[in-house]
């Protein structure tokens, strides 16, 4: 038997980065998967497919969930929200900044999903000691930097969205 | 713009896309009709293949093709060998390279027996299951000193013994050393790296254009000159019929240098028979086994001491698990018995290893390469010796750091390079007395200390050194060609994984012709920009192709001023080169821009004179002689809990020369990351195998990989001893901050324990808690 044979496509609507989209899917697609494969958005990507990495991590209804373990059908009426809904043209969003501005990121591979769960930590705790970054960023890996500069770059982007 | 660039810590011209979801990772390349690939691989370490029946895979719809070894035909081939074993006499070494997929027999777990090629990811692997395999298991080679006994079972029966290879190396004789020593010291040593673990795995997407004949390969590759080469040559292509592109790659660290991988081999064969392109992107848990890895040596050493410390020789015979291959020839054991000796004066050194084959994952360098192995014994020993002769460990160190007036200094063993092993330049003492600074040593000892111990704490304090060969050859090569618009690009044939290369050979460029760094656009890893050129490994990077970047921007500003000379009928030295264009000092209203004059240089009439030629660009390469020699000391103050045995990094301090700096910000994020992979190695990541060559903690829930609250808050200092080796005066830095993170652990862990009181000594890595538990039991019971 064949994917297809087993398994009949699922209609959903998903709005993403403020655009709606009606899509069909197979009820096994990860929701990252529908992200990257079906809407072209490849700014959030796979490390470990095992939700331990964080690098696909994007907003759910304005949670900071792991796309590699949510299925697409999950986000069937929702709102989702990845790395490339965040600049608003030419000018990053306070975190990107920040990370740019501290060398929060060196390869750039765990970025996006270290910068969705800083801004979902910001949107609760605009006021994090560093040690709420940390725990805030444990389910997030990163292999480059060390987390210093980026624990930096998310006090950098704290500070900024207070104003 | 005409402030200088070069040393200042100017932000980053990737970022952009990096931060926006932009840049091009290889899981992001999607074409047109392209197929995915999936692998079955063996569950087994060591196993006589019987039977591989792929035909009911076939049958699953969406399945294009199948292949085992057999259907490669004469495709099928092992490996070439990446670096030949340097020259050295008497030396041993048995040749035997990964095969591209597993024939007859498998070797370790996770070698592949069948590619399967299905129209999507899913539907591949679902066809995995359908294939049938009958594998006659073996015993496996899994410990090192069972493999070199009579009997053992054999990784590979035609070489007769489980011997890779077997490498003595001595400077002057260290049996007349010993023999008037005050005393010596002898311990056993184990010593275990893991995995690089980029957050990126590999992968590899193929395309076969019939009507073009051209092979384009996106590649998770450290050095794409070197794949394109080697892949030309299997596939009967000209080597122009071949284009390797490593884009954004997320990681590398070593793995990713340029293995030819069975997938890397593989991928695009069957690119051309289907003549439809196919991409396979590696899993997490493929990574586990099928990426190379960097494990564990067994030192026996002995270091001949004078009553007031000073070393008088080393000995030192090791054990090297090369796995199940050895295509990276001897790279990894010879780092390890050439960086032994360290900054030290160590006049008699007698060094022996064997490496092993196992049935285990093959290794190869990873992030430090072996240098780990050798600081972890050098250093352990100068502990011992300092405990034994009664001297403060620092200072021990400082009576025995080589002397400034020493460089440049012979250690007359061979290193990776093949040339001796020869320190260009340094001054040793001044980074460890900065080093002893910022941590407070003194002040920890004689008062911290004390009454930490007085509260029930248990808090410690190490001090390691090391030295790290850098930038070594043969060569790379820069194209610098300035654009009619007045930008200027660079390409040159390194890959790029994350190290900044875009922003700090933009700087280069940006001093030399004047223009604004994010005008300068660099081009890695694409080898129809760049033809020539080795890759992004052993911190050479900045070093050698920043030095051929360096170089031919030189030579692009001599051919601005000289077309501009020619255009303002001045003198060359009349001119300034400034802001993107060239002005005739003190008249700054009379200029021409950078973009004009390369649109000069590329006339439409006229005729560009002979001996000259079109374009405002150069293509320059520089090769040193050899390779530059880093240094550095890391300091730490670590809490232990006696209770868990969980630890508490309180300070960390680095202090570090890499000669001059080109981006300071770019080099602290390097020696960063290099001791967060340090700290992963010394404490928290430990590839554990069962005696049947199983990996039992193949996932990143098991192994673990440091989070942000297991990596301190770093101090760094540098000093800047220049490199003459290059015009620039730059070292590499790209190891540095992994290298001696072990024995700086072990240090630390044993003061805070007061492990010496109790006769406890920590003579391996990686520790945890539960090792930690299991070496002082016994010291508690007593």
């Amino acid at each position: 038997m064949t994917a297809e044979a087993e398994y009949a496509a699922v209609p959903i609507n998903v709005a993403v980065n403020g655009i709606n989209y009606d899509a069909v899917v197979e009820p096994r697609t990860l929701l990252v998967y529908f992200l990257r494969e079906q809407l072209n958005l490849t700014g959030t990507h796979v490390g470990c497919d095992t939700s331990q990495c964080g690098a696909c991590t994007v907003h759910l209804n304005g949670r900071a969930v792991k796309s590699c373990t949510v299925l697409a059908v999950q986000a069937d009426g929702a709102e989702v929200k990845t790395v490339e809904g965040l600049a608003d043209g030419d000018n990053f969003h306070p975190v990107q900044e920040g990370f740019r501005e501290k060398h929060g990121l060196q390869c750039g591979y765990c970025t996006p999903g270290m910068i969705m769960t800083a801004m979902h930590l910001l949107e609760t705790n605009p006021n994090p000691s560093d040690d709420e970054i940390k725990h805030a960023l444990e389910g997030n890996l990163c292999r480059c930097t060390g987390y210093q500069n980026i624990v930096d770059a998310v006090m950098t982007a704290a500070m900024r969205m207070r104003g | 713009m005409s402030t200088r660039t070069f040393g200042e810590p100017i932000k980053r011209n990737e970022d952009r896309r990096l931060l926006t979801g932009q840049a091009l990772f290889i899981d992001d390349v999607e074409l047109p009709g392209m197929l995915h690939a999936a692998l079955l691989r063996s569950q087994v370490a060591h196993a006589r293949i019987i039977k591989i029946d792929i035909s009911r895979a076939l049958q699953r719809r969406g399945v294009i093709a199948a292949y085992a070894a057999d259907d490669l035909g004469a495709y099928w081939q092992p490996g070439p060998l990446l670096v030949p074993p340097p020259p050295i006499a008497d030396i041993v070494f048995n040749k035997r390279t990964q095969v591209p997929l597993a024939k007859d027999k498998v070797r370790h777990v996770g070698e592949p027996l069948v590619i399967v090629i299905a129209e999507s990811r899913y539907i591949a692997e679902d066809a995995l299951d359908d294939i049938d395999v009958e594998l006659e298991q073996l015993p496996a080679v899994v410990d090192l000193e069972q493999g070199l006994r009579p009997g053992s079972a054999l990784v590979h029966e035609d070489v007769g013994s489980n011997v890779s290879a077997h490498v003595r190396q001595t400077k002057g004789n260290y049996a007349s050393a010993a023999a008037k020593a005050h005393c010596t010291i002898k311990r056993r040593f184990r010593y275990e790296h893991g995995i690089s673990s980029p957050i990126e795995t590999r992968g590899v997407v193929a395309r076969w254009d019939a009507r073009a004949n051209q092979m384009t390969i996106w590649d998770t590759t450290q050095a794409p000159v070197f794949v394109r080469n080697g892949l030309a040559g299997v596939l009967g292509l000209n080597e122009r019929n071949v284009r390797v592109i490593a884009p954004f790659v997320g990681g590398g660290f070593g793995p990713k240098i340029m293995m030819f991988y069975p997938e890397e081999v593989v991928l695009p064969w069957i690119s051309m028979r289907l003549n439809r392109p196919v991409k396979w992107i590696e899993d997490r848990l493929e990574h586990f086994f099928a990426t190379t890895h960097e494990r564990g040596q067994i030192h026996d050493a002995e270091i001949a001491l004078a009553a007031d410390g000073r070393i008088l020789g080393v000995k030192d015979v090791f054990l090297h698990d090369t796995g199940a291959y050895d295509p990276y020839g001897l790279t990894v054991p010879i780092n390890s018995q050439c960086t032994l000796l360290g900054p030290y004066v160590v006049p008699d050194y007698d060094s022996t290893f064997t490496a092993v084959f196992t049935n285990l994952p093959i290794v190869t360098p990873y992030r430090g390469a072996g240098r780990q192995h050798g600081v972890f014994v050098i250093e352990r020993l100068l502990d011992l010796a300092a405990h034994e002769l009664k001297i403060d460990p620092a200072e021990i160190r400082r009576r025995n750091l080589i002397p400034p007036d020493a460089f440049p200094y012979n250690n007359e063993i061979i290193y990776q390079d093949f040339q001796p092993l020869s320190y260009d330049s340094g001054n040793y003492e001044p980074v460890l007395d900065k080093a002893l600074e910022a941590i407070g040593y003194k002040q920890f000892i004689r008062e911290e200390q004390p009454k930490l111990r007085a509260q029930g704490r248990c808090v410690g304090i190490g001090v390691a050194c090391y030295v790290e060969g850098t930038g070594i050859g043969p060569y790379e090569g820069a194209r610098v060609q300035v654009q009619s618009n007045g930008k200027v690009n660079v390409a040159t044939g390194i890959g790029t994984q994350g190290q900044g290369h875009f922003t700090s050979f933009a700087q280069i460029v940006a001093d030399e012709l004047g223009v604004d760094v994010t005008d300068v656009d660099i081009v890695t890893g694409d080898t129809d920009q760049f033809y020539w050129g080795a890759g992004t490994f052993a911190s050479r990077g900045a070093v050698v192709a920043g030095t051929a970047v360096s170089e031919a921007s030189r030579a692009v500003r001599k051919k601005a001023l000289k077309f501009a000379s020619d255009a303002f009928e001045c003198a060359e030295d009349d001119l300034v080169l400034a802001d993107g264009k060239v002005s005739i000092t003190g008249i700054p209203q009379k200029f021409i821009r950078l973009g004009e004059l390369a649109q000069r240089a590329n006339p439409m009439r006229g005729a560009v004179a002979p001996g000259t030629e079109p374009g405002l660009e150069s293509t320059q390469y520089f090769g040193p002689p050899m390779g530059t020699t880093s240094n550095g000391v890391h300091a730490a103050i670590i809490e232990v809990d006696p209770q868990t045995f969980d630890l508490e990094v309180l300070r960390y301090v680095v202090v570090h020369d890499c000669g001059t700096v080109i981006n300071p910000m770019i080099l602290a994020g390097q020696i960063h990351g290099g001791v967060a992979q340090g700290i992963g190695n010394a404490f928290y990541e430990k590839l554990s195998f069962d005696d049947q060559g199983q990996l039992l903690n193949a996932s990143l829930a098991d192994y673990l990989l440091p989070t942000a609250l297991e990596v301190p808050r770093m101090e760094l200092d540098h000093t800047v001893t220049p490199s003459p080796l290059n015009p620039l005066g730059i070292k590499g830095a790209g190891e540095a901050g992994a290298i001696p993170v072990g024995p700086l652990f072990a240090q630390a862990i044993e003061d805070a324990l007061d492990l010496k009181r109790k006769e406890v000594e920590l003579l391996e890595i990686p520790l945890s808690p539960s090792r930690l538990f299991e070496l002082t039991r016994k010291a508690r019971n007593t």
